[in-house]
C-alpha cells in the first residue's frame, strides 16, 4: 500500500515538472493577443469576438475580464508576469498615464490609429506620442422613464433647467404613495454606486470651475466655486427618493438599477452603458420610454447644456511585449474596428465609436447625446479625468457625503467642501509622491 | 548524542539513526524547496523592493541610482544635504522615510495597537470563561462547543460584509451608520473578531483545562480552597501553556488583521486632518500597506518599506511575548 502511495506521489511530482517544462518550452511561432478587459458587461461580447477571430486567422486571442472595481489590481498583477503579460489593456486618464505610461506603445503610425475619425479621446504624453486611443465615448446624465413621467402628468419637454426638474421631482415625491413610484432611484454610497456621485456628479462643479478658469491640465488646487450647485442637486436626489437617507452607505448600484428598471423611480443618474441592461431580458424596458437628459444643478445658462461626454476607454498596447505579440495585437485591433462583426459588436456594446467603419448604434441615449449637440448645446466634458489619486479623493468625498446625507446641516456640508477642495490639494501632493 | 558514545546501549539507536541521518536532506528537500519558493525568496525580494522605485516588480530600480545620477550632474546637491553620506543614505532609505512621515501609517499603527490590546483581552477572557463553564459537568456542553466554534469556519471577508449589514441595521434605529465615525468602526471590528475567534481559542482552553489533573484539584478542595482560590492558584498556573499559545495567536492575529478590516469598513470614514492630509480612520496596518500600494507607482516602494517595518514589528512583538509568557509556565 505504501509503495503504491509513494509511487503515486512521485508520479504527481513528475507530471507537475513536465507541465512546468512544457510551459517554458512553448515556442512562439506567431504572436498571440492577450486582452485585459475592464468592462464586465462587455465580457461576453469580447469572448465571442475573440473566438471568431481565432477561427478566422488562427491567432490566439485570450480575453480576461477583471471583476468589477478590481481592474487596476488585476492589471498590476498581470503586468508582473513578464512574457505572459497582457498585450492589450486600458489606460484611460491622467493617473493611468502616470502609472502605465512606460508600458504604452506609441500608436501614432499604426493602422488602427489611421482608422480613427477624431483625436479628441486619445491620450498623448508630453512628447506628443499617442499612448492610448479612445475606442469609444460615453455619455451620462439623468435617465428618465418617460412612461412614468407621463403617468405623473408631465412631459419630458417640461424639464428645461434645475428649477423645473426640482418642481417636478418634488411633486412626484409628494405623491409617491398614490402614484406607486418615486422621483429618484436610490443614490447609494456603497462602493458599487458611490462613483456615480463622487465621480460623475462631481464632474458638474469641476467642469464649470475649469471652464471659468480655462483649466486644461490637471490643476494642483481647485476652488470649489460651484459646490453650492453640487449641494442643490445632491439634496434633490436624496430628498426625493424612497431610499432612507441614513442607510445610503450600504445602498448598492444594483439596487438603484432594479428600482429604475422595475418602474419604482422616474429618474436615475447613469450613463449610456446601462442601455443594454435596461432594454435587455432582465427589465425589458421599451426604448421609446427612455431618454437621457443633462444633469441640471442651477448653474446660469445650463438650459443650453448637453450630456456629459467623454471616455476612460482607451486602448494601450503593451510596449514591453514581444514584437510578434504587439503586431498580432495591432492586427487584431484593426480587424475589430474595420470588420463586419467587429464593428457590429462595438456598436452594440459601446455605441458610436470614433472609427471610419463605425456602425450606427441602436442605443437611444447616444441619439439623445448627439441630438443635444446638434441643437447647438455645449458638451459637458469629463473634467473628473483630472482628479489626482482618484480612489482616495473620491473616498474622502464619499465619507463626507455620507455623513451629510444622514444629517443635512451646513456644518456637515462644510466637511464635504473640505474633502472636495482641500482633499484635492492633498491628493495632488500624494500623487506626486510627497 | 556525540560520536564518542559508539558502544554499549547506544549502539542500537545509532545504527538506526545513521541511515536516517544520511537521508535527511532527501526528506527535508521538498518542504525546504517549497519554503524557499513560497517564503524565503519573496521575503528577500520584498526587502530588495523596499529600496526601489517600481510599477511592477520586474522593472524595479534602486532609489539610490537616480540620486547618484543627479549628484553627478549637480554636485551641489551633496553639499546641500550635508555631506555625501547623509545624501546617499537619504536616497537609499527614501521609502522608509516616506513611510514614517506618512500620517496614515502612524494612525494605522495606533489603531492596530489599540485593537490588539482590546481584542487580546476580550477574546482570551471570554474564551476562557466559556471554556471553564463548558468543562464543568453540564448538559449539552458538546452542543455548545460546536456552536461556539462554528463562526470560525466562515471566511473573514464574508463575515465582514455580514456584520457590516448587521451593524448598519442596528445603528439605523439610532439614525446613524457604521462608517459614521471611527469609534463605531473600531468597536465593530472588535465585536466581529471576538465573535469569530472566541470559539477557536475556547477549544484550546478546553483542552488545557481537561489536562489539569483531578488529583490536584481534589487536593486543593481537601485543603479547603474555595472556587476562586482553586481557579487562580491551581487551574490557571496549570493551563499557562494554553494561555501562552492563545495570547500569541490572538496577538499575531490582531496585528495581521486584514480581510475583516477591509470588508467591514474598508478603513472608512476618511477624515481630513488639519493641513489637508486625508487618512482612513479605521485602517489597521495590513490594510494601510495595501492601500498605500494602490495609490500609484510613486508609492509602491513605500508600501513595500511599510511591509518590511510591519514584519519586524510583528516578529519582535511575538518573540517578546513568547519569552515573557514562557517564564510563567509551570513545569509538570
Amino acid at each position: 500500500m505504501k509503495k503504491i502511495i509513494s509511487m503515486l506521489l512521485v508520479l504527481v511530482m513528475m507530471v507537475g515538472m513536465c507541465a512546468m517544462f512544457a510551459g517554458c518550452n512553448q515556442e512562439e511561432e506567431k504572436g498571440s493577443v492577450y486582452y485585459l478587459n475592464f468592462k464586465p458587461e462587455a465580457d461576453e461580447a469580447w469572448q465571442k469576438l475573440a473566438a471568431e477571430y481565432t477561427e478566422l486567422t488562427g491567432v490566439e486571442v485570450k480575453v480576461v475580464t477583471a471583476a468589477s472595481g478590481t481592474y487596476s489590481d488585476k492589471l498590476n498583477s498581470e503586468m508582473a508576469k513578464g512574457d505572459d503579460a497582457p498585450t492589450l489593456f486600458q489606460c484611460g486618464n491622467a493617473q493611468g498615464l502616470l502609472d502605465w505610461g512606460d508600458y504604452c506603445l506609441d500608436l501614432s503610425n499604426t493602422d488602427v490609429y489611421k482608422e480613427m475619425t477624431t483625436d479628441d479621446f486619445n491620450l498623448r504624453d508630453d512628447s506628443g506620442a499617442v499612448k492610448a486611443i479612445g475606442y469609444c465615448y460615453e455619455a451620462f446624465g439623468i435617465i428618465v422613464n418617460k412612461a412614468l413621467l407621463k403617468q405623473a402628468g408631465y412631459e419630458i419637454t417640461d424639464i428645461t433647467d434645475f428649477a423645473s426638474l426640482k418642481q417636478i421631482a418634488e411633486d412626484i415625491h409628494a405623491r409617491a404613495g398614490e402614484l406607486g413610484f418615486d422621483a429618484f432611484a436610490s443614490s447609494g454610497l456603497d462602493g458599487s454606486s458611490s462613483w456615480r456621485f463622487s465621480g460623475h456628479l462631481a464632474n458638474m462643479p469641476l467642469y464649470y470651475e475649469f471652464r471659468d478658469d480655462e483649466v486644461t491640465k490637471q490643476p494642483a488646487t481647485i476652488k470649489g466655486t460651484y459646490l453650492d450647485n453640487y449641494r442643490n442637486i445632491w439634496d434633490l436626489y436624496i430628498n426625493n427618493s424612497a431610499a432612507d437617507k441614513t442607510s445610503l452607505s450600504t445602498a448598492t448600484g444594483d439596487e438603484s438599477q432594479a428600482e429604475f428598471g422595475t418602474g419604482k423611480a422616474v429618474f436615475w443618474q447613469q450613463g449610456t452603458w446601462e442601455y443594454a441592461n435596461l432594454v435587455g431580458e432582465k427589465y425589458n424596458m421599451k426604448a421609446e420610454d427612455l431618454q437621457m437628459i443633462p444633469i441640471y444643478c442651477g448653474v446660469e445658462g445650463e438650459a443650453k447644456a448637453a450630456l456629459c461626454c467623454g471616455t476612460e476607454n482607451c486602448w494601450a498596447v503593451n510596449a514591453k511585449a514581444s514584437k510578434a505579440d504587439q503586431d498580432a495585437t495591432l492586427e487584431f485591433l484593426k480587424w475589430v474596428v474595420t470588420s463586419e462583426s467587429g464593428t457590429k459588436m462595438m456598436a452594440e456594446q459601446f455605441g458610436p465609436i470614433p472609427f471610419k467603419a463605425a456602425k450606427e448604434p441602436e442605443n437611444v441615449f447616444f441619439a439623445d447625446a448627439n441630438k443635444l449637440i446638434a441643437d447647438g448645446n455645449y458638451t459637458v466634458t469629463w473634467a473628473f479625468n483630472h482628479t489626482p489619486n482618484v480612489d482616495a479623493w473620491r473616498a474622502g468625498v464619499v465619507s463626507a457625503l455620507t455623513a451629510y446625507s444622514a444629517d443635512q446641516t451646513d456644518d456637515n456640508w462644510a466637511a464635504v467642501e473640505t474633502a472636495f477642495v482641500d482633499g484635492w490639494a492633498a491628493q495632488y501632493k500624494v500623487q506626486e509622491g510627497g | 548524542m556525540s560520536k564518542k558514545q559508539k558502544g554499549g546501549q547506544n549502539l542500537n539507536s545509532y545504527q538506526i539513526r545513521r541511515p536516517l541521518k544520511r537521508m535527511f536532506p532527501l526528506f527535508i528537500l521538498p518542504t525546504f524547496l517549497c519554503f524557499i519558493i513560497g517564503f524565503i525568496w519573496p521575503f528577500l525580494q520584498g526587502i530588495y523592493l523596499s529600496f526601489t522605485d517600481f510599477m511592477v516588480p520586474s522593472d524595479a530600480e534602486l532609489t539610490v541610482i537616480p540620486a547618484i545620477e543627479a549628484a553627478q550632474k549637480d554636485p551641489s546637491l551633496i553639499t546641500e544635504a550635508g555631506g555625501s553620506f547623509s545624501y546617499y543614505m537619504d536616497a537609499m532609505f527614501q521609502n522608509y522615510r516616506k513611510a514614517f512621515e506618512d500620517p496614515s501609517f502612524s494612525r494605522a499603527f495606533w489603531n492596530t495597537a489599540g485593537f490588539a490590546v482590546v481584542s487580546i483581552v476580550a477574546i482570551n477572557v471570554i474564551a476562557f470563561a466559556i471554556a471553564y463553564a463548558l468543562t464543568q459537568k453540564m448538559r449539552g456542553s458538546n452542543l455548545f462547543r460546536t456552536v461556539f466554534f462554528m463562526p470560525n469556519l466562515i471566511g473573514g471577508v464574508v463575515l465582514g460584509y455580514i456584520w457590516s449589514m448587521i451593524f448598519d441595521a442596528i445603528l439605523k434605529q439610532y439614525a446613524t451608520y457604521l462608517t459614521a465615525n471611527s469609534t463605531y468602526g473600531f468597536w465593530g471590528l472588535v465585536i466581529l473578531v471576538a465573535w469569530q475567534q472566541i470559539g477557536y481559542i475556547m477549544i484550546i482552553y478546553i483542552a488545557g483545562l481537561q489536562s489539569v489533573s483531578e488529583d490536584m484539584l481534589e487536593a486543593a478542595r481537601i485543603d479547603g480552597a474555595n472556587g476562586w482560590q482553586t481557579l487562580f492558584r491551581v487551574t490557571i498556573p496549570n493551563v499557562m501553556p494554553s494561555i501562552t499559545i492563545c495570547t500569541f495567536l490572538t496577538l499575531t492575529n490582531s496585528f495581521k488583521m486584514f480581510d475583516q478590516n477591509m470588508a467591514l469598513t474598508g478603513g472608512d470614514p476618511t477624515i481630513t486632518l488639519a493641513g489637508g492630509a486625508q487618512i482612513k480612520s479605521t485602517e489597521l496596518l495590513a490594510l494601510n500597506i495595501y492601500s498605500t500600494y494602490k495609490i500609484g507607482r510613486r508609492w509602491h516602494g513605500t508600501a513595500q518599506a511599510k511591509a518590511v517595518i510591519f514584519f519586524l514589528l510583528v516578529a519582535v512583538l511575538a518573540i517578546a511575548q513568547l519569552t515573557a509568557t514562557r517564564k510563567k509556565e509551570v513545569q509538570q
